[in-house]
């Protein structure tokens, strides 16, 4: 197998003593705790009163054009990345290229923050 | 781990386990460390009293004394709640942290994974965390949990932006995203040509230092980023319904990550594993190399932890603000200047 897919591996088995570890924890717990159950028990908390209505309630996600916006950044970051290792290579040719792409999507944050998106609303 | 036992080529399977013990080590020993050093014995002093003083010397032992208490307590999940989820969440948060680890170089052979992409990888898997708090927060059928495990979702993927684009500043100056080229990259680096101590990249990334320990205590929930689990808004955000060792859990999976990204940030900014003016490829950096690691990651867990206990909390708003209309500017401005001065010079 070769070095790479080795390295991979470990990240692997990594993921595997993590589930071994919070089983082993739990597990470790089950034989010590006790269980006395009683229904007041399972009720869920809501400051000590009974709780009301449906307990998934309608909530309003705030935040969707920020995870829109994010989408946007998180895919910039994914083109720089490569380029960033071999910026001395590709000189100053590389530098205003990538500048003109930072700046494009810079402008898209100054839109979207003149369009008032950026206020949490 | 390749060669702990010095010069003796083991089998990969061997390699294996030691890594295995070498991870528990990396995630539970600085968690544990920081818990007793930070939040039971820093903060303490800091509000002029002892803290734990009872068990053990100094109350060392404290850390242990808790755990056993909470292996003792009664296993509860609300009758509401959806039980597969609200048992999975835990896992996937103590997983994250595990696989964030892979990536950290502990010496010149003391590496879990020697992986090309390095610190693209821990980018991109420090971020499921994220998706065990939202499931948390929403298994949980509780209100509280509910707002909690959103509040936590919007926060994350608002400070991934800058902690991403903070590293690229790196990336550029290292020209590697291997974290044992940075390492060596800093090693041997000059800052204008002066080579006295190499280049740690605190120095001449000091901008990207900031935005990323910035972008760290908010990714890392701690106070003034700490509304997902606003204590006096939401009794305990997306961890409320979790009780006894589940909830411990979640406690250890938020300390061992800071380790973690303590670690991250030392190997970018602070020379890793390196001291200046040793020898890199030397046999006997493979032991001291995880000390100085060791001490590097509590001098930034320092600065997390100082800030944590002296600031109050933010407002949910300010926070989307700060991260938007400052941190991502900035760091856009920093990537833009480091191209600049590398292409320059």
């Amino acid at each position: 197998m070769s070095d790479l897919l080795r390295s991979y591996l470990t990240v692997g088995v990594f993921l595997g003593v993590a589930v071994a570890l919070v089983a082993a924890i739990l597990g470790l717990g089950r034989l010590i705790r006790p269980s006395r159950p009683q229904p007041d028990k399972y009720v869920n908390y809501e400051s000590g009163v009974d709780p009301v209505g449906s307990m998934w309630a309608q909530t309003q996600v705030r935040y969707y054009l920020f995870a829109l916006l994010f989408v946007l950044f998180d895919v910039e970051a994914v083109f720089v990345f490569p380029f960033a290792t071999r910026a001395e290579a590709y000189g100053w040719f590389g530098f205003v290229e990538m500048g003109v792409f930072i700046v494009v999507l810079a402008l898209g944050l100054l839109y979207a923050w003149k369009k008032k998106v950026l206020r949490w609303v | 781990m390749r060669s702990l036992v010095l010069a003796i080529e083991l089998a990969w399977w061997q390699q294996t386990v030691l890594r295995t013990i070498g991870v528990l080590a990396a995630v539970l020993l600085p968690a544990g460390t920081l818990v007793y050093v930070f939040l039971f014995k820093m903060m303490s002093f800091m509000q002029s009293r002892l803290g734990p003083m009872e068990a053990g010397p100094y109350g060392s032992m404290q850390l242990l004394a808790e755990v056993g208490k909470w292996i003792q307590k009664e296993d509860i999940i609300p009758w509401r709640a959806d039980r597969k989820l609200f048992a999975m969440a835990p896992y996937i948060v103590v997983m994250t942290v595990f696989l964030t680890y892979v990536g950290v170089p502990f010496g010149p052979d003391a590496w879990f994974a020697d992986l090309d992409v390095g610190i693209f990888y821990i980018l991109a898997v420090s971020s499921i965390s994220v998706l065990g708090i939202l499931i948390a927060g929403w298994s949980s059928a509780n209100k509280y949990s509910l707002l909690g495990g959103l509040r936590a979702a919007g926060q994350l993927i608002a400070y991934e932006l800058p902690m991403v684009l903070a590293v690229v500043g790196v990336v550029i100056q290292a020209e590697t995203l291997n974290l044992q080229g940075i390492v060596a990259a800093q090693h041997e680096g000059a800052i204008f040509g002066w080579d006295g101590i190499g280049n740690p990249f605190i120095l001449t990334q000091f901008v990207g230092f900031l935005i990323f320990l910035v972008a760290l205590q908010a990714e890392l929930t701690q106070t003034p980023f700490d509304m997902p689990v606003a204590e006096s808004e939401l009794v305990s955000g997306y961890m409320t319904e979790y009780s006894g060792m589940r909830f411990l859990l979640f406690f250890i999976a938020e300390f061992a990550s800071a380790g973690a990204f303590a670690a991250v940030a030392a190997t970018l900014f602070l020379g890793g594993w390196a001291l200046p003016g040793v020898d890199l490829d030397a046999d006997y950096m493979n032991v001291l190399g995880p000390i100085v690691l060791l001490a590097k990651i509590m001098l930034v867990a320092f600065l997390v932890f100082w800030v944590r206990f002296t600031y109050p909390r933010f407002r949910e708003d300010q926070l989307q603000q700060l991260a938007w209309k400052v941190l991502i500017p900035l760091s856009l401005v920093n990537i833009l200047a480091t191209m600049a001065l590398k292409v320059a010079y």
